[in-house]
């Protein structure tokens, strides 16, 4: 088999992914778990009970100082100075023109903010705010080498971690977190994910991730308790279903909020880079419009995959596509024009030379 | 684990075994593996013809589409249906189960191809 490449970056999770018997990929310059024990089995047991992944190569940028505020509002299409300390919340960076650069997740903190980014943006978001904080007194630290984060997801994850977790989970608020101590570790607790189901996303400093991960799965060594590693395949089968955009997919600098679904993360009360082409686009309409689409047969119909109308005349493009291990068929996210966006207006995809029966349907296509 | 030594193996991890007047042609244990979760098989039909080397079919998981190439000349005699209605069977047993056509040739010159020690050499198995 393929040895790992050297010059990946490795979270602190290398060893437990190596022991567990992980499929690893190069993620973005990251050494990440593609699979443990399948990715169809994974999905389920994230559906049926709970699954931990390993996010750590998602970037964690910390900005602080006097006017930490007015940089991330400059920067953020949503209305994030709103946020009361403790709160997290999905929101677009855009540039001028109001294409996407990365979807992020914004938390206030007593004394600074918190930007989760993409692993393939993080780079571009910290020059982006390098440029945007000017003579602002500002201070961006990236805080990804220097910490881990875990994803636990499922339908017993709270039951299973109001057990474990020195402050019961279930008590935080839907994309709210909370800091916690447990012996020498301060860890922070978000109630959120990127699986259509309830869970947390765990960030701690990198000396006490072993041990958290060993906490996490204690009983690990014997019972389980339902909980198993899922890689990043399941994670992309799962914000599939959950009809969660994907950055490179559904997200990119050609793509605007508005086209997107994401209308509702797009401020109108405060100014932002990019509210005023993004203002333009909600004013004109979009030009496109993602859609959810069940595809007939078992071919997956995949990035890339151009949708015809009747005629034959190209009507939009595929951006994701898998089976639903949930559903039992293929489904698919586009980009079509307007009138196609209806649901129940049938298409065809053209699956490698195939022309093959679609139907626009709701999405997400899965809700827990 | 080594792959079975009773057959022969393509660089593009087939798999054909002698079987009386026909050849059984699956793909290997190291390719679903690589494929992972396989979720639809495609085949040809009974009574079609294939030159050495042509794509008679293809495998897809959820990450991936693979394409199946036949190591040899024939016309396809049987087709296992089981495996198009139950694809994960290719993942718990590629080599019995798992085959999937048998065709009829007169090109059978196994020795062009290799053996099991030979191939699982070449992928490091």
């Amino acid at each position: 088999m393929s040895s790992t490449t050297p010059d990946l970056q490795k979270t602190c999770f290398s060893d437990y992914h190596r022991k567990h018997g992980a499929k690893m990929v190069d993620f973005a310059g990251w050494d990440m778990p593609l699979q443990y024990a399948g990715i169809v089995a994974e999905h389920q047991h994230t559906r049926q009970a709970m699954s931990i992944f390993d996010v750590s190569h998602m970037g964690r940028l910390k900005i602080s100082g006097r006017e930490s505020n007015q940089l991330v509002e400059l920067v953020c299409t949503r209305n994030v100075g709103h946020f009361a300390v403790g709160r997290s919340g999905y929101s677009l960076i855009c540039n001028a023109a109001g294409g996407v650069l990365d979807d992020v997740i914004v938390s206030r903190f007593e004394n600074h903010w918190l930007i989760v980014c993409n692993a393939s943006n993080r780079e571009k978001i910290k020059a982006w705010l390098d440029i945007h904080r000017e003579n602002l007194n500002v201070k961006v630290e990236d805080e990804t080498f220097s910490t881990a984060m875990v994803s636990i997801q499922g339908p017993k994850v709270m039951e299973y971690l109001d057990g474990l977790l020195p402050e019961p989970p279930s008590a935080i608020k839907r994309y709210h977190f909370q800091v916690q101590h447990y012996l020498i570790a301060t860890f922070n607790v978000f109630r959120s994910g990127y699986t259509g189901e309830d869970g947390v996303e765990i960030i701690c400093g990198k000396n006490v991730a072993q041990m958290a991960v060993n906490f996490l799965g204690r009983s690990d060594s014997g019972d389980t308790g339902g909980l198993k590693p899922a890689g990043l395949g399941a994670r992309d089968t799962l914000r599939l279903e959950a009809g969660m955009p994907l950055y490179g997919h559904e997200l990119t600098e050609a793509i605007d909020p508005i086209s997107a679904g994401l209308e509702w993360a797009v401020a109108r009360d405060k100014e932002f880079i990019g509210r005023e082409a993004l203002e333009n686009i909600r004013v004109r309409g979009a030009q496109q419009q993602l859609v959810g689409l069940e595809i007939t047969g078992q071919r997956i119909a995949r990035q890339g995959t151009v949708l015809s109308n009747e005629k034959g005349e190209p009507v939009g493009v595929i951006t994701s596509g898998s089976i639903s291990p949930t559903l039992g068929k293929v489904i698919a996210m586009a980009y079509v024009e307007p009138p196609i966006a209806q649901i129940g207006t049938r298409v065809l995809a053209d699956v490698r030379g195939t022309p093959t029966d679609a139907a626009v349907v709701a999405l997400p296509f899965y809700r827990r | 684990m080594p792959s079975p030594a009773d057959r022969v193996y393509t660089d593009t991890h087939e798999w054909m075994k002698q079987d009386g007047a026909e050849v059984v042609v699956g793909v290997t244990q190291f390719a679903v593996n690589a494929l992972s979760d396989v979720t639809y098989v495609a085949l040809p039909p009974v009574g079609k013809k294939f030159s050495a080397s042509e794509v008679f079919g293809e495998v897809e998981s959820v990450k991936a589409t693979s394409e199946l190439y036949l190591p040899i000349a024939g016309t396809v005699s049987r087709v296992n249906a089981t495996v198009q209605g139950d694809p994960a069977i290719l993942n718990s047993d590629p080599y019995e189960a798992g085959w999937l056509i048998a065709i009829k040739t007169d090109a059978a010159d196994m020795s062009a191809f290799m053996t099991a020690t030979e191939y699982d050499a070449k992928n490091e198995l």
